[in-house]
């Protein structure tokens, strides 16, 4: 029975209303999320398919930005480094750039777009076509089968594929450190790993939690609720991706002061 | 005209209806409507598009809340019904979509299998193939189990959504515009279905059209809905009687003198 009334006269102005209630609604979806996930029965099977969906689907692609991001940050950073004869620091630097900022931004913003546009438009097109109504009159809950299951999977997701990333783009900056300066493997994880704390790990985990949580969360509700047939299936996508975006960069500064602030 | 069906029993309404009020913003689409379905009966509900015809079974089906007015369904008032409550009810209530609504990532097998895994976790499977070979006959559509719902034509996918539906066992039936964007053939074909499922299933219906043809041949009564009100209800003489310049216009359109 989810249904969002407009009021017969604006309270303040059309569009400031139309805000509020948006956020309003967005509020109540996040929290019938966290009413739903408690409560049996549990959707496993359909989680297991959303994480291969968003995980193993999005392999490809993070292998090759991750490698592509590491192998190329190296070569930028090196001439820099060698007017100062610094140039044993680059895995260092690489280390505290892909594992800090690099890896968790990365991941996101493919997973925005890739995941965040492919939620929004199943879930859109469900939406237009009746599907989700006729779940609904199934007596089958779609909140639980549809939302929970993706939302749970992107934020399952979203960590594991950031250490993936951190690993591959180290494997890209390993790759051209050992060209460019014949450094041992043994050498370059000893010298990149020499000033990464357990806390840039775990803030970057975090990070990619809530990244991975923003993601799945923006996408089902844009997606679950779009209206205007075919035309909100392509806007309910491009919308999702958007403001995934917008929310990662926001989320980053706001975590990233709050690491700093700790440290 | 429809025969006469001998299963109705008149002592008991399945759906009672009083006083219904629905707006979506300015716009008022239900303005008081009353309506009883018997139990074995089929009701048509007939008007123009935007009339709030399928509002009123989206109601009934607790898929939209009512302003004002009481949707007893099965006993049960369906706007004080919780969600668990609701879903109870719905398994008793069918609700038959205009384009089938069928899940498109899913083979007609899988769609049938659906509702049965979520709503009857226990089920064997050899029982559960055996109810999907059961409504797959009753719509005569057996071949296509390994069909996706995009290779179906639009009265397949019509007639795959009913399955769907009965799947389930429902009491009640409700569907929106089962004939809609089909040629006269398959609609006469989904009309024998809609009676058949009506003698053999023991369901009562309701079932939202424009298409008097299909008003004709499955209502064992008729109620015209105008302007969020009922004008006329009755059988089939009784309504098309009528001098309501609306009823004129629906006989005179659809040539079915």
């Amino acid at each position: 029975m989810e249904q969002t009334e407009q009021p017969d006269k604006p309270v303040i102005s059309k569009s400031l209303d139309a805000f509020f209630t948006g956020v309003y609604n967005i509020f109540k979806f996040i929290g019938n999320f966290f009413r739903e996930v408690m409560l049996p029965p549990f959707e496993v099977k359909e989680l297991v398919r959303q994480c291969y969906m968003v995980g193993y689907k999005s392999l490809a692609l993070i292998s090759l930005t991750g490698f592509i991001t590491g192998l190329v940050f190296t070569k930028q950073s090196r001439p820099s480094l060698a007017e100062f004869g610094a140039t044993s620091w680059l895995p260092s630097l690489i280390a505290i750039a892909v594992i800090r900022a690099l890896a968790p931004l990365v991941t996101a913003l493919i997973c925005a777009g890739k995941v965040g546009s492919s939620i929004g438009a199943e879930l859109a097109s469900m939406k237009v076509t009746e599907q989700i109504d006729a779940m609904e009159v199934s007596a089958i809950n779609p909140f639980k089968y549809l939302v929970v299951t993706r939302i749970l999977a992107c934020t399952i997701c979203l960590p594991i594929l950031m250490a993936y990333t951190a690993l591959i783009g180290m494997a890209g900056s390993y790759l051209d450190v050992h060209l460019n300066e014949q450094t041992t493997l043994a050498a370059f994880l000893q010298s990149a790993f020499s000033n990464i704390s357990f806390l840039d790990f775990g803030a970057s985990l975090c990070k990619a939690i809530i990244f991975g949580f923003t993601i799945g969360t923006v996408s089902c509700y844009l997606g679950y609720n779009a209206t205007q047939g075919t035309q909100g299936v392509g806007k309910a996508a491009n919308v999702s991706v958007v403001v995934s975006m917008f929310l990662i960069f926001i989320e980053e500064i706001i975590i990233v002061q709050l690491v700093n602030m700790i440290r | 005209m429809k025969p006469f069906t001998p299963d109705i029993d008149w002592n008991e309404k399945v759906i009672s209806i009083r006083g219904l009020y629905k707006s979506f913003g300015e716009n008022r689409v239900l303005q008081g409507v009353d309506l009883d379905l018997y139990k074995g009966e089929n009701i048509v509900v007939l008007g123009r598009s935007g009339t709030g015809k399928s509002v009123l079974i989206k109601i009934i089906a607790g898929l939209l809340k009512q302003d004002a007015g009481t949707v007893n369904v099965l006993g049960q008032e369906v706007s004080q019904l919780k969600s668990a409550e609701l879903r109870e009810l719905r398994l008793k209530v069918g609700f038959c979509f205009q384009h089938g609504a069928l899940y498109d990532s899913m083979t007609v097998g899988e769609n049938l299998a659906f509702p049965l895994t979520r709503n009857e976790p226990g089920m064997k499977r050899e029982q559960r193939e055996k109810r999907i070979e059961i409504v797959l006959d009753a719509v005569g559509l057996s071949q296509t189990i390994d069909q996706m719902p995009a290779e179906l034509s639009g009265g397949q996918r019509k007639r795959i959504g009913i399955a769907r539906t009965l799947i389930l066992r429902p009491e009640i039936m409700l569907y929106d515009e089962p004939t809609a964007g089909l040629d006269p053939i398959t609609c006469i074909e989904i009309n024998n279905l809609i009676n058949e499922v009506q003698k053999r299933f023991k369901t009562s219906s309701i079932i939202i059209t424009h298409d008097l043809t299909c008003a004709k041949a499955t209502g064992d009564k008729i109620a015209v809905l105008k302007d969020g009100q009922f004008i006329k209800k009755g059988n089939f003489d009784e309504v098309f009687e009528s001098d309501d310049e609306l009823i004129r216009e629906f006989y005179d359109y659809n040539f079915i003198q």
